[in-house]
């Protein structure tokens, strides 16, 4: 009798076990192919009842660069939108496209614009129309420093990126104190500080050194840090942490999160350009678009060269990915009424306060309001 | 016959007493509860096989393309990036062990056979509280407050004793990491973070040791020391075994305070206050997470997967070791 029901339980036990395997086996099958179709089908009933009062729940995913700034945004537009709840989940660039891509979320948010192969996804989630990206986040990151009484050095890119690959070890390097007449530079050895974690704003700086610094930076620009050089901290809070607590450092992190360190002023023509917010929208303006569908996708490729008086290169742009089209008229409408708030001109001032992010020109601002206002019409708002 | 009989009887309404609800119930629970940690850790591993099965099948160029930190190129492909975290892990590990496991030993037959009862139980208590710190609280507390601390030290072993690989300073810079978030940071906080749970298991295991042995030791005139050695270590010497590597498992997997700590890279360097040179499976997962598309994402779990075999070899050896110890250990 005992034996005959302990085998019981194994048996019961291994069966459960089977049928989790199973399951788990046949769940990823479909998530790899099939997944976007089924969700248009699901959301096809609401579309016909024009839901123009915004209510419900929104939900967007996507880069931890934006968070600050979209919690600033998100309690705003609800403040005015009691009815909608929005959620933005952080989970980083990548996943926000997947998110956005499989249908899980109205929008995506992503420091890098949508790749060639997404472009095709996103034909499957939103319609023949596919989806775009529209910059609504910009922010200079800083090179910051700590150096006892100097607040602020003049280099050029090839000189930062000889400095991050360990080329020029000290700080009293000839190359330093060529841009900086008048600064006593001390006899000491520079220790270089990085993300530990793969980041937009790693990506955006190591595209800079790559593309400014004429060939002084070996590696291809990447979220990853390339060499196995100097110190290392976690998030932007962990490279200021490591910068601040430690003399002859330097690092980069967003400009908002450096207020008490020395920062570097980039060379850009023949100025030297202290970060700003402003001088990252110049930089910004000065950028090709590198949309690839159509006039509406306002992805930029960033000239990291440019020498545009004012502007400052060294900085991030983040996009959010929307589709053309939606099926469902009520997610259009919240998705657009809400990202409309976020490109205009009083969401950007918002953006800025909270994350110390740069304000887009007026001009970008108004034509993202009208491709938004344009997605409203063609979901039938 | 008389005999069986007696040993029978009252047996009788106890067998009587088990068909009863409550019994039965008991009884099911105890099995369910005790079949489902097989269902759980059945499913973990199924997760991780299912989940890790893309990165591990697709090929190299594939990952490559899709995966920002996988760079067969520069000899980073997935098994390489696999190899040096599994090094990094286990060398940190080691340092965390080395540190902990004689001062949790020293700790342990402190409170069982020096301290005054009083001081033990205190003592006790206390050591029972460190357990109960989180790991991003021992993190925060090792970034910030510690290894600025520690960092004068590595210098000065940097520049006395530099000529053991351990030690030797960077040759580009011609100085040990001026942060001190190094392997060694990183391998002291961990030992900080195991020693309670090794000295609690230890300790109780030299509690049990038989009055009559340490007495017989100490009539035959050893001194205290001696007896420990002749009748405390032989006894407890699986229960050392098997706490030391209880703590080995808990640095092994132990994420938030290297994450915190340490200043990351890839390589099969022994030196330990160089920073950029190591990282830990755990830390690395919870660094790539947060960016990691689909493929990414399998990828760390594959690290995951790796993590996983190396706690159950890590089991597995101490089980077999405690098994096959525990003959000689004079406990029978």
């Amino acid at each position: 009798m005992k034996i005959a029901t302990r085998t019981g339980v194994i048996a019961t036990a291994t069966v459960l076990t089977l049928a989790l395997a199973a399951c788990t086996a046949s769940n990823e099958e479909p998530a790899a192919t099939s997944t976007p179709p089924a969700t248009p089908a699901a959301s096809d009933a609401p579309a016909t009842s024009a839901a123009m009062s915004l209510s419900g729940e929104l939900n967007g995913a996507g880069a931890s660069t934006q968070q600050v700034a979209m919690e600033a945004w998100r309690a705003k537009f609800q403040n005015a939108n009691p009815d909608l709840t929005i959620n933005y989940d952080p989970v980083g660039s990548g996943g926000g496209r997947t998110q956005f891509l499989d249908g899980s979320v109205g929008w995506a948010g992503s420091d890098a614009a949508l790749g060639e192969d997404e472009y095709v996804t996103a034909q499957t989630r939103c319609g023949v129309d596919g989806a775009i990206n529209l910059p609504v986040y910009v922010s200079p990151i800083a090179v910051a420093f700590n150096l006892d009484g100097i607040d602020s050095l003049n280099l050029d890119a090839a000189t930062i990126a000889m400095i991050f690959d360990g080329k020029i070890t000290n700080w009293s390097d000839p190359a330093i104190a060529a841009d900086n007449d008048g600064v006593t530079l001390p006899d000491a050895a520079i220790t270089i500080v990085h993300r530990s974690d793969e980041s937009g704003t790693t990506k955006n700086f190591t595209d800079y050194l790559q593309k400014a610094s004429d060939g002084a930076w070996p590696y291809d620009a990447s979220g990853d840090w390339a060499n196995d050089l100097g110190e290392s901290g976690q998030g932007t809070s962990g490279v200021v942490q490591i910068i601040t607590s430690t003399t002859g450092t330097i690092g980069y992190a967003d400009e908002s999160q450096v207020s008490d360190l020395g920062v570097v002023s980039v060379k850009v023509g023949d100025a030297f350009t202290a970060p700003s917010a402003e001088g990252a929208a110049i930089a910004l303006e000065a950028s090709t678009p590198a949309g690839t569908n159509g006039p509406n996708d306002l992805a930029f490729d960033l000239d990291r060269t440019t020498t545009a008086a004012g502007a400052y290169p060294v900085m991030l742009s983040s996009y959010v990915i929307v589709c053309q089209k939606y099926d469902d008229a009520a997610v259009a409408a919240n998705v657009t009424s809400f990202l409309e708030y976020v490109a205009s001109p009083e969401g950007q001032t918002a953006g800025a306060a909270a994350a110390g992010s740069a304000p887009i020109s007026a001009e970008l601002s108004a034509k993202i309001v009208s491709i938004l206002q344009g997605i409203a019409t063609a979901s039938g708002v | 016959m008389t005999i069986t009989d007696k040993r029978e009887t009252p047996e009788v309404p106890l067998t009587a007493h088990s068909s009863s609800l409550a019994n039965s119930s008991f009884t099911w629970l105890s099995t369910f509860a005790a079949s489902l940690i097989l269902v759980l850790l059945a499913a973990v591993a199924t997760f991780l096989i299912v989940e890790a099965w893309p990165a591990l099948t697709d090929g190299g160029a594939i990952l490559a393309e899709k995966v920002s930190w996988i760079k067969p190129d520069v000899g980073e492909s997935l098994i390489q990036v696999m190899g040096y975290l599994v090094f990094g892990t286990i060398l940190i590990s080691a340092i965390a062990l080395l540190i902990a496991a004689p001062l949790s030993i020293g700790i342990a037959l402190f409170i069982s056979h020096y301290a005054p009862r009083k001081l033990a139980s205190g003592l006790g208590y206390l050591i029972d509280l460190l357990a109960a710190i989180p790991s991003v609280v021992y993190g925060l507390w090792g970034a910030i407050v510690l290894v600025p601390v520690l960092q004068p030290f590595y210098a000065w072993l940097g520049a006395h004793f530099g000529w053991i690989p351990l030690f030797a300073p960077d040759p580009l810079t011609g100085v040990v990491s001026p942060t001190g978030r190094v392997a060694l940071s990183a391998g002291i906080v961990l030992a900080i973070m195991i020693i309670p749970i090794i000295t609690a298991v230890t300790r109780e295991v030299f509690l049990q040791t038989p009055k009559l042995h340490e007495e017989a030791a100490l009539a035959m005139g050893a001194t205290r020391w001696e007896m420990i050695r002749m009748a405390v270590f032989p006894f407890g010497r699986s229960g050392m075994i098997g706490a030391t590597m209880l703590g080995l498992g808990r640095a092994l997997g132990e994420t938030m305070a290297v994450y915190m700590i340490l200043s990351v890279g890839l390589s099969y360097s022994f030196n330990i206050v160089q920073s950029g040179e190591h990282n830990t499976i755990a830390s690395y997962i919870a660094g790539q997470f947060p960016e990691a598309n689909s493929y990414g994402v399998s990828a760390l779990i594959a690290m995951g997967l790796a993590l996983f075999l190396i706690t159950l070899l890590v089991n597995s050896l101490a089980r077999w070791i405690v098994s096959r110890r525990s003959e000689f250990s004079g406990a029978n």
